[in-house]
């Protein structure tokens, strides 16, 4: 069975600067991939090329065997108009630092946007789907509320039930608790945990170091735009192998 | 420092002393408006000219012709400025510059002079058509109406673009890569997630714009468009009641400027859905994942 995302050999400048320096990753289904390393190492980067919100100017990434962004022709890849970029996207959940739920929409409509009006699903069916998402973050009595009604960590759960709706093959969490007060962000923790138990793919950019021990089937460090070393939890939190790896997790932790 | 030992505290009252600058400043206000309500009672107005004229067909025309003129113009200035805001921001240069021209060039030049090359194209072009198609006299076209509208609502397009380009710049980042991430094209995000929450910051300047606009459509009257400006000369022309006649049509533009104003409000008020309430709820009261169960 083919990964569901693939990196190969991926290459990000912005100017000169290159923020992802050859890098290769595959994540099966089912698998979940914690990302960690300093500030700057690129793995948000990686993310945002992952989901098509940034392009990459070398290599190639592709979602559950399709090549993002691109359409090949013999050796070259020409790029994808908007709209199929758009498709593609679909299958690529995303959940941000910051949330960003649309404010002017209630937080059903901020589950219903996607699969409603964007993949046209019938509406009542979405409705359903979308009341038991929220009912899995535990927020059914919030449907109504405005995104600025709601706590941080209440904001991210949303996020994440957003990202469900839309079905996706994969979701990828961008440092998902980093923007939240400390006692918030055990209730966004849990949710992603009975996520991952739930059999979702996911690739967590994080600092929560215990839960990528706790949840992570391979745990990725990511420094200076590059993969230094990857490895299960074990090896690389545990007990990391690599010198690098054991001083930033002596650090954090 | 006063020892309140020996104070009985119960009984210790505060006195609210007479507040003489208040006082003062609304004599002073009252007397101004004594002296001015006394100007207009002595001097040579004939008040009964406004009432009669303020409701008389030839001035309801008027002001017909400035309302129409008000929306049309704004309309044609918001579509033309809202497409023009987002070819500005466009990934394509030739957008951009295009943009970039229509806006220097069309606020750089008076209204005023505007609306008279508009009025006067026949002057240039004597006949327009499509490709050598559908050839009509520049003077049919170029009615007093169609010449003020595309010179009002053209140069107000130029002004709204910037308008709506900083309102387009207000919304976070974050809001078209959420819309992005659940699979919207960049032209449906910028339409049903940005714009709607620039909305909030657009609103008040452009009835600020709309108010503005009511206004200069006095402009046209110097085209022959019968808007309640040129409807009272035209009135004070045969009866020299020009003062009078004036006031009639303040009178129209202060009634239009209020209604305006009022759904100007309103407008504000639809478009912060969402914003106001902002987090009411304490975060203490912030329900856990119950459903989840204790992970």
């Amino acid at each position: 069975m083919s990964p569901i995302l693939q990196a190969v050999h991926v290459q990000k400048y912005y100017g000169a600067f290159q923020a992802l320096k050859d890098v290769s990753l595959s994540v099966d289904r089912g698998e979940v991939v914690c990302i960690i390393g300093p500030s700057g190492s690129g793995k948000s980067t990686l993310l945002r090329c992952a989901s098509q919100l940034e392009s990459i100017d070398g290599g190639v990434i592709a979602v559950d065997g399709e090549i993002a962004g691109f359409r090949r022709s013999g050796d070259t890849l020409v790029p994808l108009s908007d709209g199929q970029t758009a498709r593609q996207r679909q299958n690529v959940g995303m959940v941000f630092q910051r949330f960003n739920l649309f404010p002017h929409r209630s937080v059903l409509e901020n589950l219903l946007e996607g699969p409603v009006r964007v993949q046209k699903r019938p509406a009542e069916d979405c409705r359903r789907e979308a009341m038991a998402l929220l009912e899995r973050v535990g927020l059914t009595a919030k449907a109504a509320s405005y995104p600025n009604e709601l706590s941080g960590g209440q904001q991210q759960r949303v996020a994440i039930a957003r990202a469900l709706a839309m079905r996706p093959k994969i979701i990828l969490f961008d440092e998902p608790t980093s923007a939240l007060d400390p006692e918030l962000v055990g209730e966004v923790l849990s949710v992603m945990k009975e996520l991952a138990k739930s059999g979702m793919t996911m690739v967590v950019v994080t600092h929560e170091i215990a839960f990528c021990r706790e949840v992570a089937d391979r745990v990725v460090f990511m420094d200076g735009g590059a993969i230094i070393a990857t490895g299960s939890p074990e090896d690389m939190i545990v007990r990391p192998q690599n010198p690098r790896v054991a001083s930033f997790i002596s650090a954090v932790l | 420092m006063q020892d309140l030992a020996g104070i009985d505290v119960q009984r210790l009252r505060i006195s609210r002393p007479i507040p003489y600058r208040q006082v003062a400043a609304s004599a002073l206000l009252l007397a101004f408006l004594a002296f001015v309500a006394h100007a207009f009672w002595v001097g040579a107005i004939e008040w009964h000219y406004v009432s009669d004229y303020l409701f008389s067909a030839p001035i309801l025309k008027g002001v017909r012709g400035t309302i129409v003129m008000t929306v049309c113009a704004m309309v044609i200035g918001i579509v033309l400025g809202t497409a023009v805001a987002m070819m500005r921001m466009s990934a394509n240069p030739a957008l951009r510059w295009a943009a970039t021209g229509y806006i220097w060039l069309f606020r750089g030049i008076p209204a005023l002079l505007q609306l008279l090359l508009w009025f006067n194209l026949a002057l240039i072009f004597p006949t327009i058509s499509l490709f050598g198609f559908f050839p009509v006299n520049t003077v049919d076209v170029m009615t007093p109406f169609v010449a003020a509208l595309l010179g009002l609502g053209i140069q107000q397009g130029a002004y709204t673009a910037e308008v709506v380009r900083s309102g387009i710049l207000s919304v976070d980042r974050g809001q078209m890569e959420a819309a992005q991430s659940i699979g919207m094209t960049r032209l449906r995000a910028m339409l049903t997630i940005v714009l709607p929450q620039a909305m909030r910051v657009i609103v008040p300047p452009i009835g600020n714009e709309t108010i503005g606009m009511v206004k200069l459509t006095s402009l046209a009257s110097v085209i022959q468009y019968s808007e309640v400006l040129r409807t009272v000369g035209d009135v004070y022309y045969a009866n020299s009641r020009v003062i009078e006649l004036l006031i009639v049509a303040g009178i129209w533009y202060m009634v239009i400027v209020t209604v305006l104003s009022i759904g100007q409000s309103y407008i504000e008020k639809y478009f912060s859905k969402g914003w106001g309430r902002a987090a009411d709820v304490p975060k203490a009261l912030s329900d856990g994942p119950a459903a989840m169960g204790a992970a």
